[in-house]
């Protein structure tokens, strides 16, 4: 949602509940339809313009005319499901089927609960606080703050549209893996002695705030739409750009040099290299996966190319300066250190069972 | 009617400020609107997730920009 959105045009009336009883099956139909017939339409626009597939030009519009609706479609799809999900898991939920669980399960729970509570980078300083303060154990709590950037909808949802579910599939499993991974290794460590004095000092107040009991399923399904607003919303500019991007690389930039810079032939520290070139930049998923992809076909490694993109979500140099503010710099360098260890060994394993 | 609204200055809790703003003035509501970016301040009302709105000394709102409805009923409650 935008401020635009807000303050200039009053929001639209939600929709009645006969409203959603017809909308949503006849979405769902026409997402179906669109979904099922993209080959068709990519064809139709090469050869509306009058190209082929056999030039540079014809080989990159169609993979445009393919991926761009394809992965917007499914963007739409599993935002507004993760949307509807949120409203079942508010963070004051979370913290209290966090509290006082032990290393381990309470790991193993915080990681996947990262998947379906909402969560922005500029709460996390007020997340980290108030999980701590209602007694989550740190390990657990950085096993959520780390799997709640990582292991986000849209990173699941380009990685479902461009490589297909086992990607995904095998990106959320190593993902959570890393989370809880992390997770334990920093709980085991007990470094509850480089958290900033006034974190440790800090009185947290009970808020009554209303839970998510109350909400009917006309308030979750129009939290699904407010999601697709948002997110959708805001990420639909760098889709296309990175779909654009890569369609440039698709049609023109030569195999033989990807293979060497980043493919089989490459050396062996290309890996690091990679994960470390991922801290400094800070885009979404969005922007970076299509670009990932064009590199992938172009025969560049997968798990370089995702380590990569593992490194450029989960290890932002922002996010470290905001958790500055609560950590003190052991902490920080442990928490990044062994994220990239983790980071580094999925992109190893990765390579070793997809060659 | 005094409203908070709790934020660490990010772009949601910007727009969330000149929403209540907006809907005040429209609906001719007098409020004394404060900004607390303060993390102890906010940390102190139980708020995890940001922007979060106080009014009359209790919170109202967590996470994320309300929406208009429910700034009007808040500011309709309170008048």
């Amino acid at each position: 949602m935008t401020a635009s959105s807000n303050t200039t045009a009053p929001n639209p009336a939600p929709p009645t509940h006969l409203g959603w009883f017809v909308g949503i099956p006849t979405a769902a139909l026409v997402w179906w339809l669109a979904y099922s017939h993209l080959t068709e339409w990519a064809d139709w626009v090469v050869a509306t313009l009058g190209l082929s597939r056999e030039t540079h030009l014809g080989e990159a519009v169609h993979f445009f005319a393919y991926d761009a609706p394809k992965v917007l479609l499914l963007l739409l799809g599993i935002v507004f499901v993760m949307g509807v999900a949120q409203t079942f898991f508010a963070p004051e939920r979370t913290r209290a089927l966090l509290s006082g669980k032990r290393l381990g399960i309470g790991n193993f729970l915080a990681a996947l609960l990262g998947i379906v509570t909402p969560f922005c980078s500029c709460s996390a300083v007020p997340l980290f606080i108030g999980f701590l303060s209602a007694g989550v154990p740190l390990g657990v709590t950085f096993s959520f703050l780390i799997s709640a950037p990582m292991v986000n909808e849209v990173a699941l949802a380009l990685l479902f549209g461009l490589f297909g579910w086992k990607v995904a599939a095998l990106y959320l499993v190593t993902g959570l893996m890393i989370a809880i991974v992390a997770g334990l290794v920093i709980g085991k460590l007990k470094m509850e002695r480089f958290l900033q004095d006034w974190v440790r000092e800090i009185h947290m107040g009970q808020a009554a705030l209303p839970t998510g009991n109350t909400l009917t399923w006309n308030d979750r399904l129009a939290a699904g739409l407010r999601h697709v607003r948002e997110i959708v919303g805001k990420v639909w500019p760098y889709v296309l750009i990175g779909i654009g991007v890569g369609a440039g690389i698709h049609g023109y930039v030569p195999e033989e040099l990807m293979v060497k810079l980043l493919g089989k032939e490459a050396p062996w520290w290309a890996l690091p290299a990679a994960v470390a070139l991922g801290v400094p930049m800070y885009t979404n998923a969005a922007g970076i996966i299509p670009v990932v992809e064009a590199l992938i076909t172009k025969g560049a490694a997968l798990g370089t190319t995702l380590a990569f993109m593992m490194s450029v979500i989960a290890l932002s140099l922002p996010e470290m300066l905001i958790l500055r503010n609560v950590l003190k710099l052991p902490l920080i360098a442990t928490f990044a250190g062994v994220v990239a260890m983790g980071i580094l060994f999925v992109g190893y394993l990765f390579n070793f069972l997809l060659t | 009617m005094e409203v908070k609204v709790l934020g660490t200055g990010c772009a949601n809790c910007k727009n969330t400020v000149q929403l209540i703003e907006s809907v005040a003035k429209a609906m001719g509501v007098s409020i004394r609107l404060e900004k607390v970016e303060s993390l102890p301040e906010i940390m102190r009302y139980g708020v995890m997730s940001t922007p979060g709105v106080v009014i009359d000394g209790k919170v109202v709102h967590a996470g994320g920009i309300p929406t208009r409805a429910q700034v009007e009923s808040w500011l309709k409650a309170a008048s």
